[in-house]
C-alpha cells in the first residue's frame, strides 16, 4: 500500500484566486485580435497586459530598455492606465465586447502538469500588480507577449539616454511619455526607419541613422527619411556616448575600420538602439514549450502548428513572440491575423473539449526583407567589439566586459591580492565540449543581474558564438526563470498559504534519520561512542 | 574506441561530474593517479551546482574534515570557491529555537564551539533581521561557498593536474571480467579501467543495478529563489525559518526549502527545468526571516534533482558484486561535505580504507533486508497525474 509522503508536493493544494476560460497575455495587435475573436465567439476572455509598467521597474530597464527616458508622468499609474487604454481604440472595443481587460498586470510564470510538477492540476498563470501576486487557472491561453530589444554595448551605452527602439516606441505611442528630443538612431533596418518616421511626426528631431554596414538595411525607408532631411550614415559606428547633466549629451561617431581620427560629434540627448529585436519567449520557455532556432524569424521561437499551438496542449502563441519578420514589423495586420487564427483554434478546442493532435508547421521560406539573425547579430557584435574598451560592460548589471567573457573570469570582487582573477579561458572551456551560455553566466555573472539579462542576453550569446566559431543556431538557449519580471519579496510572497502546506513545510526532506549523529547509529555503524 | 583503433582508458574512472565525483578525481590526481572523469552533460550541472552552498554538517563522520578543509580549499584548488566561514541560524519562535538544540549538542560534542544568541544579539549580527526574531545560534565554524564556482574550481584544478574530463558522454554499460569491471562503455566508446567510482547522483541506482548491486535511491526535485543584490551583511551564512541558504558574496539572498517532488530516474533530465509556484512560499518565509529585505526583488528561481537513500544517509562502499567498484551517493547532502568526501573516497581507492573518518555508517549492507516496496512504503513516488486518475477511473 502506497503511503503519502506529507513533506512532498503530492496532494498539496495550490491557492488559485480566479479562473479564466481563455487567458490572453499581451494587448498588442495579436493579443487584442485574439481576445476580440474569442469574445465574438462567445468565450469568456481575460486579457492581461503588463503596461503600464511601474516607474521603478522601468528604471531597471524591464521589460524594455527604457534608458531613463520615460517622463515623470509614468510615476502616476492611474493616469498611465488611461493613456494606454486610449492609445489603441481596440482596447475600448475589447471592453465593450465583454473582454475582461486588465492593464498593469504582469504574468510572471506559466505552469502546467509535467514531470517535476506532477502535483499541479491543469494550467496555472502567476499574475502580479506589483503589490501582490496570485494564481489564475485557465483552460487555454494565447501568449502574445511581443518583442523586446537586443542591446549593443559601446563606450557610454550605460548612460541615461541610451535606450532600445521598442522602449522608445512604447513610450512615444502607448505611454505618451517619451522624454527624448533629439535622437540618434543606431541601425538602418525597418525597426529604425519605422521609428524614425513616427518620431518625426511626433515632433522629435532625428539627427541621423548610424549604420556600420556598407548599405542601409532598409533602403526604401532610408531613402524616404533622407528626403525629409535625415542623414543616413553608413559604414559608421558610434565610438562613444558622452555624458552631460542629464545623461547623453552627444555621441562621437567614426568610420568603420578607422582608428578614430575621423571621429565627429553628433549632438543628441538620446541614442535609440535599433540593433535587433528578440521574440519575448520567457513565459513559453518557463512553461516548458518546445523552442527552436528560426534564423529568419528573430532567433529562438516556440515551435508551433499552423494554428499557433505550442507543444503544450491548450497553450498557443501569436504575434511577435511567435517570430519576428520584416513584414510583421511594418504591418500590424499580420500579427493580428495570427491572433485571430489562434483564438479561433483555441475556441474550437474549448467547445470540443479536447486538444487536436499536434503537428509542427514546416518553416516557411523567408522573404527577401527578412534578415538572417546569424548575420545581423554577428555584424553588430563585430561593430561593438571594434569600439569597446575595458570600461564597456556588455552586462551592465554585473559589469562584465568582453575580456571577462573571453577569459571566463570570475567577478572583480574575487580578484586575488595581485588583482588576478584565475580561470581557464573560453577557448579551453570550448575544448571540453559545447559551451553553454548558462555556464558562462554562472562563472562570469553575465546576465545574472536585476534586469534578468534583457540587455545582454543576445549579445553575450553572439560573442560566445563568434569566439568559439559556433553557429548561433547551435548555441543552446540560455534558460528563462520565473518570476520573469523582478518582483519584491513582499509582492511575490504567497499570502494564501494552505494550512496543509504550512504544517508540512520542512527546510529539507524531513527524513529524521538523515540528521542522526553518526556515532549514535546502530545499523552498520562501527562505533557507538561519541568521538 | 578512438580513431586510431586503440582502446582508451585510465587507472581510475569516475562516472559522474558532480561535486563528489569531481572532488574524488581531484584528490586522486593530487596523489598522482591517472584519472578520467566521465559526465553525461556539463560538470556540476546537476544539484552540485544548484544547492544552497552550506558547509555545516555536524551529523556526519566527515564533519571534522569538512571544517578542516574548507578554509584551505581556495588555496588548494587555485581557483575561488567563495568560501566564507561562520553560520548563524535564526529562530522566529520558541519551537524553532528548540529545533537547534541537537545541532548545538552535536557540534559541541565534536569539540567545535556553538553559541546561543538572544534576539538582540541576532539583530546586532544580522542587519536584515527584524522584530520577528526570537533568538539563534552562532557557529564559528561551518560556512558556505558558491556551488557553481566550486564545481568549476574542482574541474579546473583536476585538469591542471593532468586529470581528464569527458563531458557530454553517457555511460551505457560495463565490461566485466570475473568480479571486476575492466571497462566502461559510453556514447563516446569504451574506456578501460583498473578501478571504477560511480558517483552519478540520481543515476547511481540505475548504474549500480547494471552491476547487480543496486544502491537504493530515489530522485526528487527541490527548488530555490534568489533576489537582487543587497549590501553585504557581516556574516552571509544566515538561515532559519525552515529555509536553507545564504547571502552570496555579491549580495544576493539565495534560499530554498519546502516540499520536494519525488521523481522517476527517467525524469532526471527534464525535471530540473520547470520553475514551480512554490517559489512564492519560499519568498514568504524569506520575507519573514528578513523583514528589512521585504522590498528586495526576486529575480530568479531554479530547481535541482537530488537523490536519497531509504534512511537519507550516504552510501560510500565497495560493491559486493564488483570488487573494484566503489559506489558513492551523499543522499541529498553532498556539496558542503565534498572536500572531505573526495578525500575519503580517494583513500578507499588507494589504500582500501579511510584514515580520518569512520565510514561504517555509509555501508551498503545496511539495506540488505530492504523491502522491495520501500519507495511505496515511504510515499517516495511521483504524485498521481490527471492521466493516472483517468486510467484508474
Amino acid at each position: 500500500m502506497t503511503r503519502l509522503d506529507e513533506r512532498s508536493t503530492a496532494g498539496k493544494p495550490l491557492p488559485v484566486r480566479e479562473h479564466a476560460r481563455l487567458l490572453v497575455i499581451g494587448a498588442g495587435p495579436a493579443g487584442l485580435s485574439a481576445a476580440l475573436e474569442a469574445a465574438r465567439r462567445g468565450v469568456e476572455v481575460v486579457l492581461v497586459d503588463e503596461h503600464p509598467v511601474d516607474h521603478a521597474l522601468m528604471g531597471l530597464d524591464v521589460p524594455f530598455h527604457f534608458g531613463q527616458r520615460m517622463s515623470g508622468s509614468t510615476r502616476n499609474k492611474a493616469r498611465m492606465i488611461e493613456t494606454i487604454a486610449a492609445a489603441d481604440a481596440r482596447i475600448a472595443e475589447a471592453f465593450e465586447a465583454g473582454v475582461d481587460v486588465r492593464l498593469g498586470i504582469a504574468v510572471w510564470g506559466l505552469f502546467s502538469q509535467r514531470p517535476g510538477l506532477r502535483w499541479l492540476r491543469g494550467h496555472v498563470a502567476g499574475l502580479s500588480d506589483g503589490e501582490t501576486s496570485w494564481f489564475l487557472s485557465f483552460d487555454a491561453a494565447i501568449v502574445a507577449t511581443g518583442r523586446r530589444d537586443v542591446g549593443l554595448a559601446f563606450p557610454g551605452w550605460e548612460l541615461p539616454g541610451v535606450m532600445g527602439v521598442t522602449a522608445a516606441s512604447a513610450l512615444l505611442q502607448r505611454y505618451d511619455a517619451f522624454d527624448g528630443r533629439t535622437l540618434a538612431i543606431l541601425g538602418s533596418g525597418v525597426e529604425a526607419t519605422q521609428f524614425a518616421k513616427t518620431a518625426l511626426s511626433a515632433g522629435r528631431e532625428v539627427v541621423a541613422l548610424i549604420e556600420p554596414a556598407e548599405a542601409p538595411r532598409d533602403p526604401a525607408g532610408c531613402a524616404e527619411l533622407a528626403r525629409e532631411g535625415v542623414p543616413v550614415l553608413t559604414q559608421t559606428m558610434i565610438a562613444r556616448a558622452v555624458d552631460g547633466s542629464d545623461g547623453v549629451e552627444h555621441v562621437l561617431v567614426r568610420g568603420v575600420g578607422s582608428d578614430g581620427v575621423d571621429a565627429r560629434k553628433l549632438v543628441c540627448d538620446t541614442v535609440v538602439l535599433a540593433t535587433g529585436a528578440a521574440p519575448v519567449i520567457e513565459l513559453l520557455d518557463v512553461a516548458g514549450a518546445e523552442i527552436a532556432f528560426a534564423p529568419c524569424r528573430g532567433g529562438y521561437v516556440p515551435v508551433l502548428d499552423t494554428d499557433g499551438r505550442t507543444s503544450i496542449p491548450g497553450l498557443f502563441a501569436a504575434g511577435d513572440c511567435a517570430g519576428i519578420t520584416a513584414g510583421k514589423t511594418m504591418d500590424a495586420a499580420i500579427a493580428a491575423a495570427e491572433g485571430t487564427r489562434a483564438a479561433a483554434a483555441a475556441c474550437d478546442e474549448l467547445a470540443g473539449g479536447s486538444a487536436k493532435a499536434w503537428q509542427p508547421a514546416p518553416e516557411a521560406a523567408p522573404r527577401p526583407a527578412d534578415e538572417d539573425v546569424e548575420a545581423v547579430r554577428s555584424a553588430w557584435v563585430a561593430a561593438s567589439m571594434a569600439v569597446a574598451d575595458v570600461e564597456t560592460h556588455l552586462c551592465q548589471c554585473e559589469e562584465v566586459n568582453l575580456a571577462d567573457l573571453l577569459g571566463v573570469r570570475p567577478p572583480r570582487y574575487l580578484a586575488g591580492q595581485d588583482g588576478e582573477r584565475k580561470s581557464h579561458d573560453l577557448a579551453a572551456l570550448a575544448a571540453d565540449g559545447q559551451v553553454s551560455q548558462d555556464q558562462i553566466k554562472r562563472l562570469t555573472r553575465a546576465g545574472m543581474g536585476p534586469c534578468q539579462g534583457r540587455r545582454c542576453r543576445e549579445q553575450v550569446g553572439a560573442v560566445l558564438a563568434r569566439a568559439t566559431a559556433t553557429p548561433l543556431a547551435r548555441m543552446p538557449l540560455p534558460s528563462h526563470r520565473a518570476p520573469v519580471r523582478p518582483l519584491p519579496l513582499s509582492a511575490f510572497a504567497e499570502d494564501q498559504e494552505p494550512d496543509l502546506l504550512a504544517q508540512n513545510w520542512e527546510g529539507w526532506f524531513g527524513i529524521a534519520s538523515q540528521w542522526e549523529p553518526f556515532w549514535t547509529l546502530s545499523d552498520g555503524a562501527g562505533t557507538k561512542d561519541r568521538p | 574506441m578512438s580513431a586510431d583503433g586503440e582502446y582508451k582508458g585510465a587507472d581510475v574512472i569516475i562516472v559522474g561530474g558532480g561535486v563528489s565525483g569531481l572532488s574524488t578525481a581531484w584528490w586522486l590526481a593530487r596523489a598522482g593517479v591517472d584519472v578520467l572523469l566521465i559526465e553525461k552533460g556539463i560538470v556540476g550541472w546537476g544539484a552540485s551546482g544548484r544547492n544552497g552552498g552550506g558547509a555545516t554538517h555536524h551529523q556526519s563522520p566527515l564533519f571534522a574534515e569538512e571544517q578542516r578543509l574548507w578554509p584551505l580549499m581556495d588555496e588548494l584548488l587555485g581557483y575561488p570557491t567563495e568560501y566564507q566561514p561562520k553560520r548563524i541560524r535564526m529562530a522566529l519562535s520558541d519551537a524553532q529555537m528548540d529545533e537547534f538544540r541537537i545541532g548545538v549538542d552535536n557540534t559541541r560534542g565534536q569539540g567545535f564551539p556553538a553559541e546561543w544568541l538572544d534576539a538582540k544579539q541576532v539583530r546586532e549580527m544580522v542587519p536584515l533581521a527584524g522584530d520577528t526574531v526570537r533568538g539563534g545560534v552562532y557557529y564559528e565554524r561551518g560556512g558556505h561557498a558558491n556551488p557553481q564556482r566550486t564545481v568549476q574550481a574542482y574541474a579546473w584544478a583536476l585538469q591542471d593536474l593532468g586529470g581528464r574530463i569527458l563531458q557530454h558522454t553517457a555511460v551505457t554499460g560495463f565490461e566485466r571480467r570475473g568480479d571486476k569491471v575492466v571497462a566502461v562503455e559510453t556514447s563516446a566508446g569504451r574506456f578501460s579501467c583498473k578501478t571504477l567510482v560511480l558517483a552519478a547522483g540520481p543515476q547511481t541506482g540505475v548504474l549500480t543495478a547494471l552491476l547487480d548491486s543496486e544502491v537504493p535511491i530515489t530522485p526528487a526535485r527541490a527548488e530555490m529563489i534568489v533576489t537582487e543584490p543587497l549590501p553585504l551583511m557581516p556574516i552571509g551564512g544566515v538561515d532559519g525559518n525552515h529555509l536553507y541558504g545564504r547571502q552570496t558574496l555579491r549580495g544576493n539572498l539565495a534560499y530554498g526549502g519546502g516540499p520536494h517532488e519525488w521523481l522517476t530516474p527517467q525524469d532526471d533530465a527534464v525535471a530540473a527545468r520547470p520553475s514551480s509556484p512554490l517559489a512564492r512560499n519560499v519568498a514568504k518565509r524569506l520575507a519573514e526571516l528578513f523583514p528589512k529585505a521585504a522590498h528586495v526583488r526576486v529575480i530568479r528561481s531554479w530547481a535541482g534533482v537530488i537523490e536519497n537513500t531509504p534512511d537519507g544517509r550516504p552510501v560510500i562502499d565497495r560493491l559486493p558484486t564488483a570488487g573494484n567498484v566503489i559506489a558513492a551517493t551523499m543522499s541529498s547532502v553532498g556539496f558542503g561535505l565534498s572536500p572531505a568526501t573526495g578525500r575519503a573516497i580517494s583513500q578507499l581507492v588507494l589504500d582500501g580504507r579511510c584514515d580520518f573518518a569512520d565510514l561504517s555508517s555509509f555501508r551498503l549492507s545496511r539495506f540488505g533486508n530492504l523491502s522491495p516496496d520501500w519507495r511505496e512504503e515511504r510515499g517516495w513516488v511521483p504524485p498521481r497525474t490527471d492521466d493516472d486518475d483517468a486510467r484508474a477511473a
